[in-house]
Formats: structure tokens, sequence, C-alpha cells
């Protein structure tokens, strides 16, 4: 399964076909992963062979480069191949399994495992905040009285029961269907938000974007200088506002420069404003006006390359100005918001600001956001069980095979919300139903 | 006196103490069955039925071991019905009614022709331990019997006390005393015990009904049978009759709750849910205006006819009055009330697999002790009890059945891991893979095994044998030959399912939902003629074709089967502390201490204990 998963899609320097089945074990391997004749990455590829991998199985590394992009497109190429998530010590589980570890280097394995579920606690209260779990609970709730009601057809046949009524069935199915999509297209969108809406913080050279990021995350993560041109890199935090992650980007100042590095600097800003999902243009009011800041904003929309991301104009030093007089200048300019990074003036309007228009782009708060990628996976599996519901119902199968697709809905939603479900049928059925002769 | 040492004791001799008197005489091993009265063994204390929804499976599954039950069955049946028929064949279900004192007398005249079983008719009151060790059982006369193995099947008995309105008194069952002493010595040895409730209705002179007030309800016109061996199939059958309460007999069952010591809380034990007395059904499900009745006859030459559906603990006149405003009960005359009784039960987390207790070396429990409700139940329980205290006295592993095995697996397991505090009855929805737990396999499942434990005889076994080969190779011709759309389309028109353009599989037209294989046989000479030529029995034509319709599933019930057995046997240090690992979740430490699973899959299955916990119990044990 390891090795014919790349099979088509990790291809040699040129182009050809790489079959990992005759390569030598213990290896590894330069290459691309091409899917759909679009190159992926260039990756390393580390063949191990059973018995003489961790698991004792065939395994297959693929080391890509550091991009949470690449690596989810990866990830889904190979969900799309059929190929699942490991659940979690899934590896060390079948390293065990396979008697490849012994008790003591199980329980080092365990250490870390138990780290991990400290992070996984923390990640599932997250997801409690975020909602979602308690709509996957009361739809599964839903499920567990839809199959109560056959279960009671199936096994109290014989007695006075009430049936299933056939039609509401189907019509609860088609709802939760499309409950289910909706968590799924969530799915984007919370991955967006679990990784970080990325800000990118732009303007002229030395208008204060570094000052404002540090103030922003109260750290002297950028370095600040007099001197114009002192960020060449790309300098990236995350700081979370009212609950909502984004990742900011202090760019290089975007001028004409001979410099080569700070116009790599400056290419790089481009690229970067290519990818934000909100832009925020700072300005000097020293060096500037409305005429010179809309030409300056009409700039950055052309270069990148981006129409899409909301751009938040943001004039800078207003501690020094007179207020009105500020508003007055720059009225021509839609949405201009006045602050000090270096004291802190109204920074707090900023951030309601930066929250207000993330919410306009990734719903509002009350929208439920799936970020977690296994969630995404059984929400898939639920989804495509009930979808055989949906097709058993018109095809006119007996309950136990409806019932049965129903079960593996609800034991995907179950792997969610960390239940089981046999029980429940009975506990359901006991209690709402008159059985028993 | 005349008594050598016995090899195993079996203390009962009901559902579960014939069964496992038997399985381990067969076996091989000399066996005392001991009971308080030889002329009740294997009553049917309650209704005189055996089978039904997920109970037909297990009779068909202790068959296919080798026990009895469903032989007892099929030469005491008074009608047979297969349950569920319209459903899938995975809930198909057999059930017969049976002749309650034929049934009796057929599990004695087996039992008796056992030559490796011995009776007793006495009372025992107590285990007799040497050395720490089990010895022996002690009975009321002041006999000891010595013995390397003993099996507790006390049913109802153990301080059984018998419940009507307001009226109680010590018993085992109607007219029968209750058995006092061995609760009370197996606390001391540290056993925990607890106490469970149950009911039965009242017996009714059937010269005195009505029937033509009631529905007919007719067995099966070609009746089947339990038995996987060549009992006889039932020529004639008895119907039962259906009726109805309503609000005048409700209204009349109500005059009485204040006597009922249900609802004056004179009963501590918990009943079970799914059988709930009609006093029960009343005060819960208030808006139901009537209440379904099975009127079932006892036998062939017996007017006795047991009312299933209202059982009763309330005063003997409020049942006798509420009785006659049921149609076609007008001038009925009881032969009895109905009654509720309590008695003592062994949580039966207290055992093993193998249903050893975990406290006592040699000794096993089996039927209601554990917790349980059921003629089936019991006689699977007795059965495997039989097999394993056999293997016990000879130093041989247990034999444990998994839940993808069987039923019987699936009881065992539910009651070993999760315990029960209310009568246990057995229904397909507690089967994780019951596609793969049918009454049809039960033979090909089970009867390997049966076999070679040396339980199943070589008959069974040659049988199995001939089947598997036979389906098999119905699948494979029907598999590898093609039928032409010209033969195959009309019929395909007149079903309402789409024709087919190129000639295609066999398998692939029997696939369809619509499709049969006995209409296939019938309509296309070509099948016809491959299945003539195979000449196989209905059984593997059937077997095959279940196989192929449920393929998809059955293949996928295998996937998870498969999966979860993995950590099924992969087992756990019984002395593991799992107070000492800290990144367990609370609850699961303390469910694990308490419980003290035998392998990772039963962990598994313990509420409170997520998939997390197992990931690291994996990491903390070695192989």
């Amino acid at each position: 399964m390891a090795f014919a998963s790349l099979e088509d899609f990790f291809f040699d320097s040129k182009g050809k076909s790489i079959d990992l089945f005759s390569s030598k074990p213990r290896k590894i391997l330069l290459g691309n992963l091409v899917d759909q004749k679009q190159l992926i990455d260039e990756v390393l590829v580390s063949i191990f062979k059973g018995p003489h991998s961790y698991t004792g199985e065939d395994t297959v590394e693929i080391s890509c480069h550091g991009s949470v992009f690449i690596q989810q497109q990866v990830l889904a190429i190979l969900q799309r191949r059929g190929l699942r998530l490991a659940g979690p010590g899934e590896f060390t589980m079948r390293a065990f399994l396979n008697g490849k570890l012994d008790l003591s280097q199980a329980e080092a394995v365990g250490d870390l495992i138990a780290a991990e579920h400290g992070r996984a606690h923390q990640a599932a209260i997250q997801q409690l905040r975020g909602g979602y779990t308690l709509t996957i609970q009361h739809l599964r709730q839903q499920l567990i009285d839809f199959a109560s009601l056959l279960e009671l057809e199936l096994d109290f046949a014989e007695e006075d029961v009430e049936f299933a009524n056939r039609e509401k069935l189907l019509n609860l199915v088609e709802v939760l269907l499309g409950e289910i999509r909706q968590l799924q297209m969530g799915f984007n969108a919370g991955n967006v938000l679990k990784n970080g809406i990325p800000v990118l913080i732009a303007g002229k050279p030395n208008v204060g974007k570094s000052t404002l990021l540090n103030a922003l995350l109260n750290e002297d993560k950028a370095i600040v200088s007099e001197i114009a041109g002192t960020t060449r890199d790309v300098i990236e935090d995350h700081l979370v506002i009212d609950g909502l992650r984004f990742r900011f980007m202090d760019t290089a100042g975007i001028r004409q420069t001979d410099d080569t590095i700070e116009r790599i600097g400056v290419e790089r800003t481009m690229h970067y404003a290519s990818k934000a999902s909100i832009i925020v243009y700072l300005c000097d009011p020293d060096q500037s006006d409305a005429d010179s800041l809309a030409v300056e904003l009409e700039h950055i929309r052309k270069s990148s390359n981006n129409h899409d991301a909301p751009l938040i104009p943001v004039i800078n030093k207003s501690d020094c100005y007179n207020e009105t007089e500020l508003h007055y200048r720059y009225q021509s300019v839609n949405n201009v918001v006045l602050i000090s990074a270096r004291t802190g003036f109204k920074l707090d309007e900023l951030k309601s600001e930066l929250v207000s228009t993330a919410l306009l782009l990734t719903g509002s708060e009350s929208e439920l956001l799936v970020t977690n990628a296994r969630h995404a996976e059984s929400l898939r599996k639920a989804a495509m069980a009930l979808e055989k519901v949906l097709h058993g119902m018109r095809l006119q199968l007996s309950t136990d095979l409806l019932a049965f697709e129903l079960k593996d809905a609800i034991r995907n939603l179950g792997e969610i919300t960390g239940e089981v479900y046999t029980d429940d049928l009975l506990g359901n059925i006991f209690s709402k139903f008159c059985i028993g002769k | 006196m005349q008594f050598p040492d016995y090899d195993v004791i079996v203390v009962g001799a009901g559902h579960a103490g014939c069964e496992a008197a038997a399985a381990a005489a067969n076996m091989g091993s000399r066996v005392l069955l001991m009971t308080m009265n030889m002329q009740t063994i294997a009553q049917m204390s309650c209704n005189p039925a055996m089978g039904g929804i997920a109970k037909g499976q297990i009779v068909r599954e202790i068959d296919a071991m080798g026990g009895y039950s469903g032989i007892v069955s099929d030469r005491s049946a008074l009608q047979f019905r297969m349950l569920n028929r319209s459903k899938g064949p995975a809930m198909w279900s057999p059930r017969t009614q049976n002749d309650r004192m034929l049934f009796a007398a057929e599990w004695r005249k087996l039992l008796e022709q056992t030559p490796n079983v011995d009776f007793w008719q006495d009372m025992a009151v107590g285990l007799h331990v040497e050395h720490n060790r089990l010895a022996g059982v002690i009975t009321s006369m002041g006999l000891t019997f010595r013995c390397k193995a003993v099996v507790l099947t006390n049913g109802t008995f153990l301080n059984g006390i018998i419940h009507i309105g307001e009226k109680q008194f010590g018993g085992g069952r109607t007219g029968e005393k209750a058995a006092t002493g061995i609760t009370e010595q197996l606390v001391q040895f540290g056993f925990e015990s607890g106490r469970m409730k149950t009911g039965t209705p009242p017996r009714i002179d059937g010269r005195s009904l009505d029937y033509t007030k009631m529905e007919v309800q007719e067995g099966d016109e070609n009746p089947g049978k339990f038995s996987y061996k060549d009992t006889p199939r039932i020529s004639k059958q008895r119907p039962c009759h259906i009726t109805y309460t309503n609000e005048q007999v409700h209204d009349i069952l109500r005059t009485g709750f204040e006597q009922s010591p249900m609802f004056t809380g004179r009963i501590q034990g918990l009943g079970p849910r799914y059988c709930p007395s009609i006093e029960d059904k009343i005060s819960r499900f208030s808006d139901r205006d009537r209440h379904q009745l099975f009127v079932e006859p006892e036998g062939w030459d017996t007017v006795e006819i047991y009312v299933n559906g209202f059982s009763s603990s309330l005063p003997e006149d409020v049942q006798y009055r509420a009785l006659r405003l049921i149609p076609g009960f007008e001038n009925c005359k009881m032969f009895r009330p109905g009654y509720a009784i309590e008695y003592d039960y062994f949580p039966p987390v207290q055992l093993k697999h193998s249903l050893e207790t975990k406290l006592m070396e040699g000794l096993f429990f089996a039927g209601q002790i554990n917790g349980t409700t059921g003629y089936e139940e019991a006689a699977c329980q007795g059965l495997m009890a039989g097999i394993n205290a056999h293997r016990k006295v000879n130093a041989q592993a247990p034999v444990v059945l998994d839940r993808s095995d069987a039923y019987i697996g699936v009881l065992i397991d539910d009651l070993i891991t999760k315990g029960t505090d209310e009568p246990y009855r057995m229904f397909t929805s507690r089967a994780e893979f019951r596609t793969l737990l049918r009454q049809d396999n039960a033979d090909i499942r089970l009867t390997p095994l049966g076999y070679e434990i040396g339980l199943a005889d070589e008959a069974r076994f040659q049988a199995v044998k001939a089947k598997t080969i036979d389906y098999q190779l119905v699948m494979k011709k029907l598999g590898d030959t093609s039928i032409e759309p010209s033969e195959v389309n009309p019929w395909l028109e007149i079903l309402g399912t789409d024709p087919i353009r190129q000639k295609l599989k066999m398998v692939s037209i029997l696939g369809r939902p619509q499709v049969d294989l006995k209409s296939m046989i019938e309509k296309l000479p070509t099948v016809q003629s491959l299945v003539d030529q195979l000449n196989v029995s209905v059984d593997a034509l059937e077997q095959a074709e279940i196989n192929i319709k449920y393929a998809g599933y059955i293949e996928r019930e295998l996937e998870l089967a498969s999966k979860m057995n993995r950590l099924e046997h992969v087992r756990l240090p019984i002395d593991l502390d799992y107070l000492a690992i800290p990144s367990l979740s609370m609850e699961a430490r303390q469910k694990l201490n308490q419980l003290k699973p035998e392998t990772l899959g039963q962990a598994s299955r313990i509420s409170g204990v997520n998939p997390a916990d197992i990931s690291v119990l994996m990491v903390f044990i070695g192989r």
C-alpha cells in the first residue's frame, strides 16, 4: 500500500515514474511529486521495507518543503488515492502489534504520546469553544433516534411497535447531509483560521510598519531603526484577537531601489501581498495626502494582483496631529484608521477593524468551522454513509442494511465527539418505546 | 456412599445446568447433576417458547457447538416461525412454541442417555473448600460430594422471594422452595452479590377462552427447525392467538397499584426494561390505550394457556378482574396468578471470559446467577461453562468465543466487561457484527470448533465440510458463468430492473435487490441446468446466495472484525496498576483498575475508556 500510493505521483528529474518496489530499501530518493501534470514539490522520499521499519510494515516517508500549503496538498492527494490519516498513536500501535517495540522502547514512546495528549486535549477544548462538536453531538443524537427506530423494527418486530416513517427518515437524512456539508465547507475557512488569517502590513519605507507589528505583539520581534529599509525579509508572527488567530507579516517597505537585497525584499512583499487575506496599508502623514495614498493603494493592488483582500488604510503618527484635521485630509479614502504605533494610540480601533474584517471573510462568529483534518475526514465518511442510506431507501433495502450504514455514520460522528454508540441505541429504545411482551 | 469423586458437579438443572452437564460429560468428564427436584429438570418457568430474534441465533449456535437445546426444542415444538423474514438474512430468527412438559421430558431423556452424567436430588447449601481450594459441594442432607470443578446455575432460587400483591413468601419458582446458604458463603469468600427481579404472567384455563374474538397467529407454512442434525420437522402445528388490553383493563389494574410490590418499594431488585410487567407498561406509557397480548398454548395435551405480555405482581383478584375485561377472556378461569420474583445474582464482572470466577479457581457461574434472563442466554452460558469446567479439570486452555464468532461471544463479553444491573437479554443490536452472526451459518462458524474440542460429533463435522465445499462451488460457478441478454432481459423487465446490454456473469444478476436465487433457477433455464448439474443441498444454495447478495456488507464487517481482533489478542497483565499510569484519563484509570480486563480489546469496550487511553495502554505493556 505504502509503495503503491506513490505510483504515478513520484517522478525523477527526467519525468520518469520511480518504481519504489524495485528500489533499494533504506535509501533516500530525490524527485518530484506531480499530480495531474502539476508539480507539487521537489521532495526526498525515504523507503523502508518491512519488517525493517518502525512499524514493521512497508513505509514511505516524504520530506517536503516546510510549507503548510504543500503538506496539505500532499495529504489531500494521498487521501484521494485511498489513504487515510493515522489515528492517534497508530504508528506505535502498529509497531507494537508487529512486535517491533519491546517494553522499554514502548515506554519511551509512551511519554511522547502522553505529551501529544495534552495538546490533543487542549485542541479538543478549543474545538468545544469553536462549538462544532456540540453541533455534531446534536446531529449524532438525531441519528441515534433514527437508528433506534430502525433497531426497534428489527429487534422487536414481533411486537406492537410503531414503525419508522420512511418519509420522515428521508427528510431527516437529507437535512443532516446538508448540515454536514455545511461543516465540510467550513473546513477550508476553518483551516485558514487555525493557521492564522494572513495579514500583510505594507507601506513605504520607514512609515513604522515594524513598530506597528511590535506594538501589536507587545514584543521587540522586528528590528526597529531610523534607517529606512531595515526590514528586508518578511517577519511573521501570530496574534489572537477576540479569539481569532491572525498571522501578521511585516515586510520591506515598498519603493524603487538599487539595493539588490532590498529589491528582493520588495518583490517578496508583493508575493506575500498576493497571498494575504487582509492588507494593512500604513502611511506617514508627514509624507502623504489623500491623493498619494490612493495611488499607493492602487499600486499595491496591481503589483500584487490581489484584488480580493480587503485593504485597511492606516494613518500612523496621528497622535502628533489634530484628529479632525487628519480625518478631513483623508476624507476621500474609505475607512481610514488613525493610530500611533509608537504610543499605542487607538491601536484598539485597528484591532477591532481587523476582527470585523476577518469575520466578514470567514463568516460570522456563529458559523461553525472545522479545523481538524481528522475531523474533516470523519465528516466525509459520515456523509458517505448517509448517502448510502438515501440510496438504500430508494432501492427499498431492508431495514438491517439501512441500519448498517446509519451506524457507520454514527460511528464516524462519534469519532469526533469521542463517544461510542452501541449502548446508546438500546438505552434510547428502552426509554422511549413500550416494548416487551 | 455410592458416590465417586467427580470431575464436575453442576448445581441446578435448568437450561444452563442441563447444557453444562451434557457438555462436560460428552467431552469426557465424570459429571454429577444436582437438583432440588428431579421432577422439574429443564422447566420452562416462563413462556413456552424457544428462540426468537437474536435468541434463535443463539439456539442455532448452541446446536452447532454440539449442545442439546436445539434438538430438545425441535422434538417438543408445537409451532415454528422464522421471524423477520422480510428483513435481510442476518435478521432471520427461528422461534418455536413448545410443549412445556415434552420439552422437560426430552431433556431428561437426553441426559439419561448420557453415560457420564449421574443425578442427585438434594439442595446444595455450600461449597466444600480444602486448603483454600474448591474441593466439592455440601448438601442440605449433610453430604459432601468431592469434585474438581463446580458449575453453579441456581437460576432464581438463591434467596428467592415471590411477590403477589402484598403477599410475599420464600420460593425459587411457584410451588418450589428457595435455596439458601450459597450466597452467604460466597459473600464470606469475598464475592459481591446483588438482587434482581423478574416476573411471569398468569396461567389460564384454555377451555374458558373465546378464541373467535382473537386474531389467529399460525406457524410457518414450511416450518424449519433449530438443529443442524436430522431432528424431525413438525408436520402439524398449533396456532397462537393475539388479543389486546383496553382502557377498562388498565383502570382495573390501576386499582391494585397501591398494593403493588413494585410501586410500594417492597421489591428492591431491578427488573428488565424490555420485559416489563403490565402495570409497568401502563404507568410508564400512559398514553397508550392498549397493549398487545399473545395467547400461547402450553402443550399438545393440556388446556393450560400462557398469557404473554401480562406479566404482573398485582394482587391475584385484581389480575383476575382485569383479565376478564380482555376480549376473549370474559369467562376466563385462572390456574395461577402471575407473580414477581426477586433473587440473588453475582455481578458478572467477577468472572473471566471462561465463566470461571476470578476469586475461586474451578468455580464457574452460568445463567441467571450472572444477571441474565432468558432460556437461550442461560443455556449458552451453561454450554460454555460446561466446556470450560471440563477443560479446567484437564488443564487445557479455556474456549472463548470472540464477538465476531458468535452471539454467545457477544453475550459473555458484554457480561464480563460491562456487567449488568438489569436482567440481560440478547438483542441483535448488541452485536456489532450481526451480518456475520447469522442463523444460517452458525454451523460454519462453530461446528469445526465444537468438533475440535470433542463436543460436536463426526457426523456434524462432515456435514459442515460438505456444505462449505458445496456452497463455495455454487459461488464459483455463478461467478464463472455468463448469461445472455436474450435469456435474462424479458424477466428483468418484469421485475422492473434494467436490462443488460451484453452477456453478464450470473452473480451480477443475483446481486440485484429485486432478484433471488430461487426465482432465477425457476425462470432461467441456463441457471437451472447449472444448478441441477451441481446437485447440492438447499442449505448450500441458500448459503451461496446470502454470501453473494450481501458480499459488500460481509466484507466490511470482516474488515472491522479483523481490526478489532488485533486488539482482542493483546493480553493485559492481570496485576497492572492502572492508577500508576498518569497519561490515562482519570475515569479510565479507575474503571480499568476495577474491572481488570484480560485483553486490550475488552479494555476498549469499557465505558469511559476512550481510544486514546487504548493507545497509551498499548505502549505500556510488553508482549
